[in-house]
């Protein structure tokens, strides 16, 4: 080690170091990209140079799963495990990629090129199963060619195969309108299709006309919690302390969930129209997009789009010349779930470990950096220029009373033709599946619909009939969460697809407070041993002990939501968890 | 300051605004049990043993960070909060050897803890660190209480010699990339060892007096220790 040259470091860390401690991941990321791993050396002098206590910086490293402390393949593949990719045969893919390398996951070949990882859901569930090579995504990863597609591990380590693209369906097209190339829309084509007009009519009007016209439309947080977003701007702008910050959540990782994406990917200048529109209402002059870490390819689109921005016009002093300056950040995750988890997300910022703080103080109030902050999910904050850009009460001409506006959808699993819809509130889960999305794949029968989330519930066929609303939802017990719609048809063990989620959850779990720790730890056994034909006696007790201390007793929304899908599972078929229940295939 | 009035287990008390729940209910005699909790250290909301049920919440509440306000109703021991309490006793027993923390030991029969409920549960096995000559380091014992990172930093000697390390089940507290502790800033102050609830911080002496040693063999022992680190 002693041979290593720190000079590429402190070229790389310049810019960073008058930042300080916000700029440790960035910093660690930079580092990371010149020596392909963080040994302690470079850790060290990260740790000088950013002015980071050196157990602080080891701390953050290890909570990442993309930093490494090992040296590490110079091509990391990562393989998708998680439900949408594994009903698609995600495992046999990461076996074939590890016998065509001749290692095993976790390992590094010979040769050091490569090294491999089963990961976590890669937000690539429409072209399920799906893999990460470096920073190049590869879809539909079928080890059986079909339709002359080249399908081998040599194919997909080439990069000889087509990259996935980014598509949105449906019949409401208020977010998703230019979401239809299968690449960026660029500045000039956003201008062309009437993009900025929302914010040049929320620049002529007050601050607190824009969010009167924002809770005028009801629109609520798409990220899960369904907050409504005019009360909490409003709750942002009234709070004291300055500066004021606006978030833009676009660490989109709960499984089967690639609806932002689908945005960040398509219509990048959407998003930085939102957070200019959002800024004004709420006081704040500098955002942040905090972007999770395997979106490569979304990260590249959002860079270029600000540079276009900013070159234009659109962000920085004065913009378009109405004395109203703000600038956007945007930052990477390092392979974190929790970190999509709000005032984790203020920790991550910061420099620090995703632990989520304890509420309140809310993020109004004490949110980035301890200042009045409102953090928005991706698709909530897209919804905006359209409000402003024909009023509140054009949007609700869309959706229901009670639920108004158009909301996106992430169909996968046993579709015919799994991808992103938007639609108006009060379709029914019956036309979203069989008339929008083509019905189950090869004519087979529906068994369930994991709902809303890793964090959902399943829905049964005589459910296909409830409209998708907020209050038919609830009603029917179903969450949306992040509009997750995961078709499994009458073929699938769903003992296979709890196991995985028990396998997100533990492997995603901060560590903080006890029954998220400990809980989604024995959960993830239980569920194993039950999916191998091996239950024991009390195991369900068990799991229902285990699932209602996680749900009712958590710190944060993580571990309160870790169990739902196994508590609702075990209240439709409990005997899928009896020990005389056959194994699991 | 303004005066709240609640109830606690139908008992009603009046106690200033911004008081927080767990000191609401001491002052009616109400112990609500705590890992974490410690009086010299942020209190974090960590183990949840303390959680409570405060009526039209959607979840329990951590009284030892949830303050009160008028009109609460708060229920100490419903059956939601025996659950969560047993059951969090229960994984915490099958994950860490607890058997030197007396006041977990103390909760268990009160919860009826059963002390197999999970079997095959995988155990933090870690091996003792014995690197310095002021204390060791057991994390086969440790509870995460955090209370020991929180006095290395700012709950009081801002010394940041210690950390987490992994993440979720796997998390522990170590050293930056492990180093020994005498290579750290570690100024050995004794706080971590004096806030720690478990046994996973101890006293060198202690240790080796407890592996049998007899305390001349004991002062022997721990100079030697020190002069040849000087050396």
């Amino acid at each position: 080690m002693s041979d290593l040259d720190l000079e590429p470091l402190h070229a790389a860390l310049h810019p960073l170091v008058p930042q300080g401690r916000t700029a440790l991941l960035p910093a660690l990321q930079a580092a990371q990209a010149i020596y392909g791993y963080l040994p302690e050396p470079v850790a060290a002098e990260v740790s000088r140079l950013l002015g980071v206590p050196l157990a602080d910086v080891s701390g953050v490293i290890d909570f990442y799963s993309m930093f490494y402390r090992q040296p590490v393949g110079k091509t990391v593949i990562q393989v998708c495990g998680d439900p949408a990719c594994g009903l698609a045969g995600g495992d046999a893919v990461l076996e074939a990629v590890c016998r065509h390398l001749n290692i095993s996951p976790d390992q590094v070949s010979p040769d050091g090129a490569y090294s491999v990882e089963r990961a976590p859901c890669l937000g690539l569930c429409d072209h399920a199963p799906a893999m990460l090579v470096g920073e190049r995504a590869v879809g539909n990863a079928d080890p059986t060619p079909q339709f002359g597609v080249p399908a081998s591990p040599a194919n997909w380590l080439a990069g000889d195969t087509p990259a996935p693209q980014g598509k949105a369906y449906g019949t409401a097209r208020l977010l998703t309108a230019n979401c239809d190339k299968g690449r960026p829309t660029s500045l000039a084509e956003y201008l062309a299709a009437g993009g900025y007009a929302g914010l040049k009519k929320a620049l002529a009007i007050t601050p607190a006309a824009v969010i009167a016209e924002v809770k005028a439309s009801g629109l609520v947080g798409r990220g899960g919690a369904a907050f409504p977003t005019g009360v909490k701007w409003e709750g942002a702008s009234q709070a004291d302390g300055q500066p004021k910050y606006i978030v833009c959540n676009a660490d989109e990782s709960e499984p089967g969930t690639f609806k932002d994406r689908i945005l960040l990917e398509g219509d990048p200048q959407r998003i930085l129209e939102s957070l200019l529109i959002a800024g004004y209402a709420i006081g704040a002059f500098k955002g942040y997009i905090y972007l999770r870490g395997e979106y490569a390819q979304a990260y590249r689109v959002m860079l270029d789009a600000i540079e276009a921005a900013r070159l234009a016009g659109f962000l920085g002093e004065n913009i378009l010349g109405t004395g109203f300056s703000f600038d956007l950040e945007l930052r990477r995750g390092a392979g974190a779930y929790i970190c999509g988890e709000e005032t984790a997300m203020f920790e991550s910022i910061e420099g620090k470990r995703g632990f989520p703080r304890v509420k309140p103080p809310f993020p109004t109030t004490h949110g980035l950096f301890g200042k009045p902050t409102a953090i928005n999910n991706v698709e909530t904050l897209c919804n905006v220029p359209y409000i402003l850009q024909y009023g509140s009460a054009a949007y609700r001409r869309y959706g229901t009373e009670k639920s108004p506006g158009s909301k996106l959808f992430c169909v996968s699993g046993d579709v015919t033709y799994p991808g992103v819809y938007e639609i108006p509130f009060g379709v029914t889960i019956r036309q979203l599946v069989f008339d929008l999305a083509g019905s189950i794949r090869h004519g087979n029968g529906l068994k369930t619909i994991l709902f809303g989330g890793a964090a959902g519930a399943f829905a049964t066929p005589d459910q296909l009939d409830v409209p998708l609303t907020f209050e038919d939802l609830r009603a029917a017990g179903l969450p949306l969460g992040s509009g997750v719609v995961m078709v499994c048809d009458e073929s699938r063990d769903l003992r296979d697809v709890l196991t995985r989620l028990g396998r997100f959850f533990a492997h995603e779990s901060c560590g903080k407070c006890y029954p998220c720790q400990l809980g989604t730890q024995r959960q993830h056994e239980i569920l194993l041993r039950i999916a191998g034909g091996a239950a024991l006696p009390g195991d369900v007790e068990r799991l229902l002990d285990v699932g209602w201390t996680m749900s009712d007793a958590s710190l944060c929304g993580l571990g309160q939501t870790a169990a739902t899908a196994v508590l609702s599972a075990l209240k439709l078929w409990p005997e899928l968890f009896e020990p005389s229940a056959a194994a699991g295939r | 300051m303004s005066d709240v009035t609640l109830t606690i287990d139908d008992q009603p008390v009046t106690v200033p605004a911004g008081t927080t729940i767990l000191k609401a209910a001491e002052h009616l005699g109400v112990t609500i049990p705590t890992i974490c909790y410690h009086q010299a250290c942020t209190a974090n909301a960590i183990c949840r043993l303390c959680v409570v049920e405060v009526e039209g919440w959607r979840v329990l509440a951590a009284s030892c960070v949830a303050e009160v306000s008028e009109g609460m109703k708060v229920r100490t021991r419903s059956e939601r909060v025996e659950r969560s309490r047993r059951t969090i006793l229960e994984m915490l027993d099958s994950a860490v050897d607890i058997s030197e923390a007396p006041a977990i030991l103390d909760y268990l029969p009160g919860y009826a803890v059963d002390r197999e409920r999970f079997p095959q549960a995988e155990k933090r096995d870690i091996p003792l660190i014995d690197d310095n000559p002021m204390y060791v380091r057991d994390y086969s014992k440790c509870v995460l209480c955090w209370r020991c990172v929180q006095v290395c930093a700012e709950d009081a000697q801002y010394t940041y010699a210690i950390n987490f390390t992994g993440r979720g089940f796997e998390t522990k507290i170590g050293t930056f990339f492990e180093l020994p502790m005498l290579e750290t800033t570690c100024v050995f102050c004794g706080q971590c060892v004096g806030v720690c609830p478990s046994g996973a911080l101890k006293p060198k002496r202690q240790w080796l007096f407890e592996q049998g040693l007899t305390p001349g063999e004991i002062m022997q022992s721990t100079r030697t220790e020190k002069r040849r680190k000087r050396g």
